[in-house]
């Protein structure tokens, strides 16, 4: 089960490896992970996904974290009404008569056409995890030539 | 008050109460050299940075202080790794100070330059990057507590040569204010409650003390809490010491390498109450079948520990003495223990810890010897091996720190470096290194250190001519296929003399007694190189991923 774990920490340098260090020698795989500071530039978020088979091993991470010395809480999202959201950059193949079908797609999240040129368009996609999943699986069939995304960022209601 | 960073390092370890030092010198520590060339403050030069970590971890271990060391950047950092490593495995406060190139420099591949706050990282509780002498005192003092506070660990300050030549106005912060970190010591009152109510309930209840123990001091409320509920007591290698070894309630060492009747006891159970364990697995053995009756209390002041191997029933976060204090008064009415204790009993007196008479010299009698000899009252360290586990299973540990062995990570070459160390910290004790012939030649340099600081520490080297716990585990699980564990040593009585130290070989049962004797005797170091049965095992044994009550052997 995935899980959306967001971390208070210090705003240092060498933090994010800490934390990512923590999860590669324990062996267990982040699915994403963003980082920001927050209004308080002494400190950041960092908002990690985290795949977990059981409870204990979701327990054992949430535990570690707690335990480095730059963290200064940690949060579980999953079992808690939160917001979160992802944003898309993807280049997807392009005709003048694919326009009003792409932004049929895109007007179902945050999203619109930021650039088009020949045959390939930049598009920007905001939404949560369904939203987004629902949206590249429906680009798929237009063909996506290149995709970036940010990550999850979560935030509890 | 303008000072310069060494400068400022050097009040700074003063006002910690530091009093003696382990390290090297380097290119890049030479201002900090300089400055200890008239500070108030031993330093112990060894021969290799890696004894001068494993020997401020023997002076920790024995004195409950904060132990220092101090190398260069580049290889004199690396060197200390395992040292470090060995001191985060097993819990131990150490200071590692490492000199780093200019900060200019860093990232550029600079001579003698390696990332050892990256290095370190996952083989510490915290570690810095001191970039501005201004921030050294912060620092320092942050250093200081995060190791010695909580569950203690090594902290690594990486100190760039030209913060310890900037200048600064030097500031002593009274406080140390660290969001992130502030370790639980008051035990959870409603679940102390929950543990008094089932240790009132139990029938076959069992107390499992580790190194955590003998950190937090909480010897006496442990002896306390078994005598008041009449419960016997198993240790792990970590907890020798935090129990008194000739107790009647006493059952040893649990475990791998446990006392039979220890192992059966923690099976049998129905209450385990665990203080500062960790339930490592060479504790437990195969854990889908450990200990299937017991309710498990688990006392530690880490929450990552709980519940990490063994599901725990009543989990209690906090310090050891702290909780135990707590509980003791909440026991009302003592579980009626008798039946268990009969049975338990039963099983010290029909399997016992034992060993054979015929051939050489037996290594166990060895070590009943320096026990005798010593009366219990020395020092002892150990390497790790064979070696180990006979100083474990056959020397009775009366007090807390008087058995210092490296525990989780098992480093070979621990035992000679930590013996100067707690020296240095205990400098009224006898000190008594346990080896095998092979760990101590991973160390066997600091011969010269001893010689040179009047460190008179005593080495008994078990000398079977193998790397003898490997061997033991090839003759049990690889047909005998003694692949490269027939070791060949120096003549260590020769070795010890070249070096300025005294050497006495032992080649007879009848001459043990007295070259123990005549090296308590010698003010200076002695190696006792004892030649015994070159084919001994450590038993009982549980193979690796068994049940703990399935051990083999018993008996050479």
């Amino acid at each position: 089960m995935r899980h959306i774990i967001s971390v208070l920490v210090e705003n240092k340098f060498g933090v994010l490896a800490r934390i990512s260090g923590l999860f590669s020698a324990r062996g267990y795989n982040i699915a994403s992970l963003a980082v920001s500071q927050t209004l308080d530039p002494a400190v950041s978020y960092m908002t990690i996904v985290v795949e977990a088979q059981d409870e204990k091993i979701l327990e054992q991470i949430k535990k570690q974290l707690n335990k480095l010395i730059d963290v200064i809480t940690v949060t579980d999202f999953t079992k808690k009404e939160h917001i979160d959201r992802e944003l898309v950059l993807a280049k997807v193949a392009y005709s003048p008569g694919d326009k009003i079908k792409l932004e049929h797609l895109l007007s179902k999240c945050v999203g619109k056409i930021i650039k088009h040129k020949g045959d390939t368009a930049i598009i920007e996609a905001v939404g949560d995890h369904q939203q987004i999943r629902q949206l590249l699986e429906a680009l798929g069939d237009l063909g996506v030539k290149e995709l970036v995304r940010t990550g999850r960022i979560a935030t509890l209601e | 008050m303008k000072m310069t960073g060494a400068q400022v390092l050097i009040e700074c370890l003063k006002k910690e109460g530091v009093r003696v030092m382990f390290g090297y010198p380097g290119g890049v520590v030479l201002p900090i050299f300089d400055k200890l060339y008239d500070a108030d403050i031993k330093f112990i030069l060894t021969r290799h940075e890696q004894a001068a970590a494993h020997a401020a971890d023997g002076y920790a271990r024995a004195t409950g202080k904060v132990g220092v060391c101090l190398a260069t950047s580049g290889p004199g950092a690396t060197n200390l790794i395992t040292g470090i490593a060995t001191a985060f495995m097993d819990s131990i406060p150490i200071i590692a100070i490492t000199g780093q190139v200019k900060t200019n420099l860093i990232g550029s591949d600079a001579f003698q330059e390696a990332d050892i706050t990256g290095i370190t990282r996952p083989i510490t509780k915290h570690n810095y990057l001191v970039k501005d002498a201004g921030e050294l005192s912060t620092i320092i003092r942050e250093a200081f507590y995060v190791a010695s506070t909580g569950r203690p660990g090594p902290v690594v300050i990486d100190l760039p040569v030209d913060v310890q030549l900037g200048e600064t106005d030097f500031v002593w912060p009274e406080e140390v204010k660290m969001r992130g970190y502030s370790p639980t010591y008051e035990g959870h009152h409603g679940q102390i409650k929950k543990a008094a109510k089932a240790i009132e309930a139990s029938r076959k209840p069992i107390l499992y003390a580790g190194g955590g123990v003998i950190i937090s001091g909480a010897d006496k409320e442990l002896k306390a809490l078994a005598e008041k509920t009449n419960i016997p007591v198993t240790t792990t290698l970590m907890g020798m010491g935090g129990f008194p070894g000739g107790h009647k309630l006493f059952l040893g060492m649990l475990g791998m390498h446990g006392t039979a009747f220890a192992n059966h006891a923690i099976m049998e159970s129905d209450l385990i109450i665990a203080v500062g364990a960790r339930f490592d697995d060479r504790v437990t053995g195969r854990l889908d079948v450990f200990a299937p009756y017991a309710k498990i209390i688990h006392i530690d002041i880490d929450p990552a520990s709980i519940s990490k191997n063994v599901n725990v029933d009543i989990p209690i976060v906090g310090d050891a003495k702290t909780i135990l204090a707590g509980l003791l008064p909440l026991i009302k009415k003592a579980p009626d223990t008798a039946a268990w204790l009969k049975q338990v009993e039963k099983w010290r007196k029909d399997l016992p810890l034992k060993y054979g008479s015929s051939g050489k010299i037996k290594p166990q009698y060895v070590i009943e010897q320096i026990y005798e000899a010593t009366r219990g009252e020395a020092i002892i360290t150990t390497e790790v091996g064979q070696n180990q586990m006979w100083a474990a299973q056959w020397y009775k540990y009366e007090k807390p720190r008087t058995f210092i062995s490296s525990g989780g990570l098992g480093t070979m070459g621990f035992g000679f470096p930590a013996a100067m160390g707690a020296k240095m910290g205990c400098p009224d004790k006898i000190v008594f290194d346990i080896a095998g012939d092979g760990s101590i030649q991973m160390n066997i340099q600091e011969l010269a250190t001893c010689v040179c600081n009047k460190i008179p520490v005593k080495v008994a080297i078990l000398n079977n001519h193998y790397l003898g716990m490997v061997r033991q585990w090839q003759e049990l699980f690889y047909n005998r296929r003694y692949s490269q564990t027939c070791i060949t040593g120096p003549d260590f009585v020769k070795l010890a003399e070249s070096y300025g130290a005294a050497g006495i070989r032992v080649t007879k049962k009848e001459e043990v007694r007295p070259a123990i004797e005549k090296a308590l005797s010698i003010d200076n170091v002695v190696f006792m190189d004892f030649q015994i049965e070159e084919e001994e095992n450590v038993f009982p044994m549980v193979p690796a991923g068994e049940a703990i009550n399935r051990m083999i052997g018993g008996m050479a």
